[in-house]
């Protein structure tokens, strides 16, 4: 369909010949500095510096890669974390293993609200440290109460446990019917076989519709670039688990996805001091956490009222 | 076809033109949007670049303003079906050419909710990944999924009906019935959809009892019907004014039974939520306790909510009483109804639910000076689009521009003339 060749493409010609130019002139002024105030407010995308790539736009979504593009991909992560923090990582695409899932049992008459887990949680799964996100959000609780707004998030004494007060580590309860899977719009975060609900960072979209329906808080967002010191990266990373993350992706815990599906405990677990912290393989009738579920008398779901059936259990011994 | 294809676009082209052309008050208007425009597009490159971090959002208040606007601009659009509905199942003549109006409002309504969900995304380069076929669409699980197929299926809806009438009027045929009728009768439907799809978004969440209530979608419409009449009352006084276009009295008044109607549901409805909120004393009445009287000594929303509250029984009573039958009265009941719901349905429906955390932690949420910029720049860019429609549309329905008058295809000097005319009251 061709445009009708008297059709000008140019400036109106509203007068005679003589205004025709003096208002092209001032068309084209106008429109010069339109493109100015449009160029200046652009400005600042001129410090955007690696927020994305031409590979990392273009790349399927997980569960679509086939294991050659999965090779591919775990290679540019690498050669990314190598660029960035003059480390060479490990990166492994780790699969849930047949006949396994996992749960997590906490003590609550042995957690002392330490925090160490919070720490050593930080400094296994590479997460930002200025700002620094953290997983784990120790709650000290009054004594006879589970209900989490008569919490203090911030205690701070001297030394820990203080009379009065039990302490109530939370972070992702790896829900059997998990809220945060149901509401992201573009599959970004699913439940594997093993239990884990674990997040395809280069899938999210940012929306944080999962963070608003996560009743644990146990979500977390990357508002800005994560920074992390280049002497404290864990190079030991899997594509679900804890490599480093871009700005404007949710993250959260993941059971050290890395560690615990290549047959180690949770970062978590390691460091407890006082060994309040039990995790394993529920389908093993011979797992600690099975012997938990079984004979402990008393246990507790986290917001059991809402139907999310956690994978994390909280005890008493007695 | 090709004679179509080319009449069609020298209607376009037409219309773009006319969107350059006017006095130079509009000049000076557009001018201002413009400003403001840039202005939030600047703030928002910025937020491009150094992340959501510029926000006052943070992980215990993860939506904010931008969300807040959001939702409120769903009902606005929304809204257009009431004008709509007298016209098409009451066969209500007064309100008949102002139809338009109300749907043009819709569209510039829809474009601000796009551009504010789009300001809200972390990572706004994978949008694609939104995209059905294209990306991995979670759909129908996800009520956000829902609400793009809604929101967008209502652009189009809108642009349609719009786009058609205008382009018949133009070339002076009567619009066949079959291509327009049945989807005005499938936006009507689709436009209800619309706010109760962005009501579910909230209502779906079981661990935000606040939000997790089934009076919220109730609310919403009940909320929307009030506001966006209120506001299409006050952009056809606008209209009435700038151009010569004829707006009757009467037409608005017609108006005004709806949005007092409406403010009557949506004031009761809002007295069942805060009776069944705090006379059973339960747990769950934290988020309320904070937005209307404040907790554990934070109270940032407390003076925005009542002032919305009171704002909305003002506007009620005016709304019953004979005095807002004049227009200035009337004007500032709309304003008050406006303002209230926008607060209301805004901060006062989105910060709360997440205030305290789930956890019970008490974080509180103000927006940054470049978060509030970035906001006011979508706002001009609505305006600006609003403006834009109306100023193609007014000229077309009073038969000023039209398929006689094009003179061949060069795009005749004269069609500045009548529109300039246009632009003097």
């Amino acid at each position: 369909m061709a445009y009708p060749p008297q059709s000008p493409a140019g400036a109106p010609t509203p007068g005679g010949e003589g205004q025709s130019r003096r208002s092209f002139l001032r068309t084209s002024a106008v429109f010069a500095s339109g493109l100015a105030a449009l160029a200046a407010s652009l400005a600042p995308l001129r410090h955007l510096e690696d927020y994305t790539s031409l590979e990392l736009f273009m790349q399927k979504y997980y569960k679509e890669l086939t294991p050659e593009e999965m090779a591919k991909v775990l290679q540019r992560i690498e050669r990314e974390v190598e660029r960035q923090y003059g480390v060479r990582p490990h990166v492994r695409d780790l699969k849930p293993m047949n006949g396994v899932e996992f749960a997590y049992a906490h003590n609550l008459t042995r957690c002392i609200g330490c925090r160490k887990c919070v720490h050593a949680c930080v400094a296994e799964n590479n997460q930002s440290r200025t700002p620094e996100i953290q997983y784990i959000r120790v709650l000290r609780m009054p004594h006879g109460t589970l209900d989490v707004d008569k919490s203090e998030h911030h205690y701070d004494p001297k030394l820990v446990p203080e009379k009065g007060y039990f302490y109530m580590p939370v972070q992702c309860q790896q829900c059997k019917n998990p809220p945060c899977v149901k509401v992201c719009p573009v599959h970004a975060t699913w439940q594997e076989t093993d239990g884990i609900t674990v997040i395809d960072y280069d899938w999210c979209i940012g929306c944080r519709y999962c963070e608003a329906a996560c009743p644990y808080w146990a979500r977390r967002f990357n508002w800005t670039k994560p920074s992390i010191p280049k002497d404290r990266l864990n190079p030991d990373m899997a594509y679900l688990g804890n490599r480093p993350r871009r700005q404007g992706v949710m993250e959260k815990c993941h059971f050290c996805i890395q560690r615990t599906r290549a047959g180690r405990y949770p970062a978590c677990l390691e460091v407890c001091p006082t060994g309040a912290r039990k995790f394993g393989n529920v389908l093993d009738p011979n797992s600690e956490v099975a012997y938990i579920l079984r004979t402990k008398r008393v246990f507790i779901q986290l917001k059991e009222d809402l139907g999310t059936s956690p994978r994390f259990f909280y005890y008493f011994d007695v | 076809m090709r004679k179509m294809v080319h009449d069609y676009r020298v209607f376009l082209w037409r219309c773009l033109r006319l969107a350059f052309a006017g006095d130079w008050r509009y000049y000076a208007w557009m001018g201002f949007l413009t400003v403001f425009c840039l202005l939030g597009l600047n703030a928002y490159a910025k937020q491009f670049v150094q992340g959501l971090v510029v926000t006052g959002m943070c992980d215990q208040v993860s939506w904010g303003v931008y969300i807040a606007n959001f939702t409120f601009l769903v009902g606005v659009a929304a809204a257009a079906v009431m004008l709509v509905i007298p016209v098409y199942i009451y066969d209500n003549e007064e309100l008949h050419d102002l139809v338009i109006f109300g749907e043009l409002l819709a569209v510039a309504a829809i474009l601000m909710c796009l551009a504010f969900v789009t300001v809200d995304l972390g990572r706004p380069d994978r949008f694609w990944h939104l995209i059905p076929g294209l990306g991995q669409f979670n759909f129908p699980a996800s009520m956000l999924s829902w609400d793009v197929i809604v929101l967008n299926g209502y652009l189009l809806l809108n642009i349609h009906i719009c786009g058609y009438l205008l382009y018949s009027r133009y070339q002076n045929r009567r619009p066949a019935r079959w291509f327009y009728i049945p989807f005005v009768f499938i936006a009507i439907g689709w436009a209800v959809s619309i706010h109760t799809v962005t009501a579910f978004l909230y209502v779906g969440l079981g661990g935000r009892p606040f939000w997790n209530s089934s009076i919220v979608g109730p609310r919403f419409l009940a909320s929307a019907f009030t506001a966006g009449p209120a506001l299409i009352i006050l952009a056809l006084q606008i209209i009435r004014r700038v151009t010569d276009y004829r707006i009757t009295d009467r037409a608005l008044l017609t108006l005004r039974s709806i949005v007092q109607v409406s403010m009557l549901i949506n004031v009761f409805l809002l007295l069942n939520e805060v009776f069944k909120e705090f006379y059973s004393g339960n747990l769950h009445v934290a988020s309320s306790r904070y937005l209307y009287v404040g907790l554990e000594g934070h109270h940032a929303l407390v003076p925005w909510i009542w002032t919305a509250i009171t704002f909305n029984i003002v506007a009620m009573f005016l709304l019953v009483l004979p005095v807002s039958r004049s227009l200035r009265w009337l004007n500032l009941t709309c304003v008050l109804a406006f303002v209230g719901i926008w607060i209301e349905k805004g901060m006062g429906l989105v910060i709360p639910g997440f205030i305290p955390t789930p956890l019970g932690e008490m974080v509180e949420y103000s927006p940054t000076l470049n978060e509030t910029l970035v906001c006011f720049g979508i706002w001009a860019f609505g305006l600006l689009a609003y403006t834009i429609f109306l100023r193609m549309a007014v000229p077309i329905l009073q038969g000023r521009v039209c398929k006689a008058n094009e003179s061949g295809p060069v795009l005749p000097p004269r069609v500045r003339q009548p529109n300039a005319a246009a632009a003097t009251p």
